[in-house]
C-alpha cells in the first residue's frame, strides 16, 4: 500500500496523544501522587490536545475532495471511519471539561473531574480502537486483517503516551517519578513484544493467490499484459513495492529507534534523556507506521501479476 | 432482481473494445466525466471503469492465453458500501447495482482499499471515486430501442463475450450460461459474493510437439554423450 504521509503523521500523533491523555487522567483520578499537580496535568493535557488536533487535521489532507468531509459522520452503523470521526469529536467536550475543571478548581478529584476524566479516557481509547479497525476490517489486505492490528495500535499509542507523560512530568516538576518511569519501561517492552509478534505473523505465507484471483486453480498462471502502457490509480495505490533488503534495514532501524534506544535511555533514569527518549519513540513510530503501509499487500496486486500476497 | 454480467473467457480476444466503449459512454454519463491526466503525454493516467488483463495459464504445450476483462462485480456482500463513511457508496435494493453518489464522496479511497477486484478508481481531476454503473443510464432508458438497453461494454463486444442479465431469474441467459458452462466467481474465499461470473475456457486438443528423430541427429546425440563423459 502506498504510505500517505498525512496518514502516518495522523495515526502516530493522535495515537500518542490519546495514550498520553488516557494514562494521565487515570493516574490522576486513581491518586498517583506525582500527578496531583495542576501544572503537570494542564501541560500534559495541552500537549495531548495539540497532538490529537494536529493529527486529525493532518488526516483530512489525504482526502481528494475534502469539502464533503462533514458527511463522514453519517454512516456510524457500518463504517469504522465514520465511527472514528464521531468518537474523535465526542472526545473533545470531555477533554475540555476535564482540563477546565482542573484549571478552575485544581486537582481535587470531584464528581465532575471523574465524569469528564473517565469519559475522555474511555473515548480516547475507543477512538484509537476505531482508527485501528479501519485497517483491521479490510479483508483485502491480509497483513492488516487481524486482531493484532488493534492490539498494535493501542499498545504503541499507550507506549508513546507513557513516555510523553513521564517526560512532561519530569520536565515540569524537575524530578523523575519512579512510578511513571516504571510504567513507561513496561509499556516499551510490551510495545516491542507486540510489534515483533506482528512482524513474525505477517511473514507467514497465507491468503489469496493469483490462482484464486483468476479462478484458474488447477494450473500455474502468469501475467502477460496489464492492458495499459503506464501506471494507473490501482498501480500507484496498491502496487507500492519496496526492496526486501530495504524493508529489513528499516525494520531494524524501527526496532532500534522506537523501542531499544528509548529503553536504554530510560535505564539511565535521567530527566533530560527522558525527553529525548519520547522524541525518539515518536520518530521510530513514524518509521513503524510507514512499514505498516509499505508491507501491506492488497489482493489487487494478484491481478497485476503477483503470485501471492 | 440481481443484475450483472457474465464474461466468457473462452471467446474474449482482449481487444479492449469494452473498456473503450465504457469510457466513451460513461465520461458523459450519470457519474460525470472520467477525466485523464496527461492523456497524450509521457505518463498518461486516468479513471477507467473496465480493465482487461492478459494471463498465460498452465505451461507449454498445455498453455492458454486468457484475456480477463474486469469491472465492478456488484457484489452481494459489498464491503465498499459498508466502509464508506459518507454514505456516497450505496447498493440499490431493486437491482443490486452498486453506485457512488458523486455529490457525497469525499475521496478518502477507503472503498477502493476494501474492493478486492480493483473496480474503483479515483478520478484525478474530480477527486471522487468512479466505478462501473452497469450503465444504469442506458439499461432503463425507454427512449432507446429495447435491444439496446444493455451496458455499453455488452453492446460493443465483437465476440459476444459479455452477457448482461438478471441472475435472480433462473431462466435468464446469464443464469443458463452459468449453469451450462460452470461459471466461476473470482476470489470466492474473501466472501464478497460477486455477482459477475466468468465462464472458464473450454478444453481444446493439445497441439502436438514436433520432435526430429533423424539418423544423423541420433548419431550426433550419441557422439556428444560419449565425448561429454
Amino acid at each position: 500500500m502506498h504510505p500517505a504521509f498525512s496518514v502516518l503523521v495522523f495515526t502516530v500523533m493522535s495515537g500518542a496523544g490519546y495514550g498520553l491523555i488516557t494514562l494521565m487522567i487515570l493516574g490522576h483520578l486513581f491518586g498517583l501522587p506525582q500527578l496531583q499537580d495542576s501544572t503537570v496535568l494542564l501541560t500534559g493535557g495541552g500537549l495531548a490536545f495539540a497532538l490529537i488536533s494536529g493529527g486529525l487535521l493532518s488526516s483530512t489532507l489525504h482526502l481528494a475532495n475534502p469539502k464533503n468531509a462533514w458527511r463522514s459522520f453519517s454512516r456510524f452503523k457500518t463504517s469504522w471511519l465514520s465511527r472514528e470521526a464521531v468518537f474523535a469529536v465526542l472526545f473533545y467536550p470531555f477533554l475540555l471539561g476535564y482540563l477546565a475543571n482542573i484549571w478552575a478548581n485544581g486537582t481535587e478529584v470531584t464528581g465532575i473531574a471523574q465524569l469528564a476524566g473517565f469519559g475522555a479516557a474511555a473515548l480516547a481509547m475507543v477512538t484509537l480502537f476505531c482508527t485501528s479497525m479501519i485497517y483491521a476490517s479490510l479483508k483485502t489486505i491480509r497483513q492488516w486483517n487481524s486482531s493484532l492490528t488493534p492490539v498494535n495500535y493501542i499498545a504503541l499509542g499507550l507506549m508513546s503516551g507513557s513516555l510523553l507523560l513521564a517526560a512532561v512530568q519530569s520536565a515540569v516538576t524537575g524530578d523523575l517519578s519512579s512510578t511513571l518511569h516504571t510504567i513507561a519501561m513496561g509499556l516499551v517492552v510490551l510495545g516491542a513484544v507486540v510489534k515483533v509478534i506482528y512482524l513474525f505473523w505477517i511473514g507467514k505465507p497465507a491468503g489469496s493467490t493469483i490462482n484464486t484471483a483468476t479462478g484458474f486453480t488447477q494450473a500455474s498462471v502468469r501475467l502477460l499484459d496489464q492492458g495499459h502502457t503506464s501506471n494507473g490509480f490501482l498501480n500507484n495505490e496498491f502496487g507500492y513495492t519496496v526492496e526486501a533488503n530495504k524493508l529489513v534495514r528499516l525494520r531494524v532501524l524501527m526496532v532500534a529507534i522506537a523501542f531499544v534506544l528509548p529503553f536504554l535511555l530510560l535505564l539511565t533514569s535521567s530527566a533530560g534523556l527522558l525527553v529525548l527518549a519520547a522524541i525518539l519513540t515518536i520518530i521510530g513510530l513514524l518509521v513503524e507506521r510507514w512499514l505498516f503501509f509499505a508491507e501491506a499487500r492488497h489482493v489487487v496486486r494478484l491481478f497485476h501479476g503477483d503470485q501471492r500476497v | 432482481m440481481k443484475l450483472g454480467l457474465v464474461v466468457d473467457l473462452d471467446t474474449c480476444v482482449g481487444c479492449h473494445g469494452c473498456a473503450t466503449a465504457c469510457k466513451q459512454w460513461n465520461t458523459s454519463g450519470t457519474i460525470g466525466p472520467l477525466s485523464d491526466e496527461n492523456p497524450y503525454g509521457k505518463d498518461p493516467n486516468g479513471a477507467w471503469l473496465n480493465r482487461i488483463r492478459t494471463y498465460e495459464v498452465d505451461d507449454t504445450p498445455n498453455s492458454k492465453t486468457v484475456n480477463m476483462p474486469m469491472s465492478c462485480m456488484h457484489c452481494d456482500n459489498a464491503a465498499c458500501v459498508t466502509v464508506c463513511p459518507t454514505g456516497a457508496s450505496y447498493k440499490r435494493e431493486e437491482d443490486g447495482i452498486v453506485l457512488v453518489d458523486q455529490d457525497k464522496c469525499m475521496g478518502c479511497n477507503l472503498c477502493s482499499w476494501a474492493c478486492p477486484y480493483g473496480a474503483r478508481e479515483l478520478d484525478p481531476q474530480e477527486g471522487t471515486m468512479k466505478k462501473c454503473t452497469l450503465c444504469v443510464d442506458r439499461i432503463y432508458d425507454e427512449k432507446l430501442p429495447e435491444d439496446e438497453r444493455k451496458p455499453a461494454c455488452v453492446m460493443t463486444c465483437p465476440t459476444k463475450s459479455r452477457v448482461f442479465g438478471d441472475f435472480d431469474d433462473p431462466n435468464s441467459e446469464v443464469s443458463q450460461l452459468v449453469r451450462d458452462r460452470a461459471g466461476k466467481q473470482l476470489m470466492p474465499e474473501l466472501g464478497y459474493e460477486p455477482v459477475n461470473t466468468y465462464l472458464p475456457p473450454r478444453n481444446k486438443p493439445v497441439v502436438e510437439m514436433y520432435e526430429t528423430t533423424s539418423l544423423k541427429d541420433t548419431v550426433k546425440g550419441w557422439v556428444n554423450k560419449v565425448i561429454a563423459r
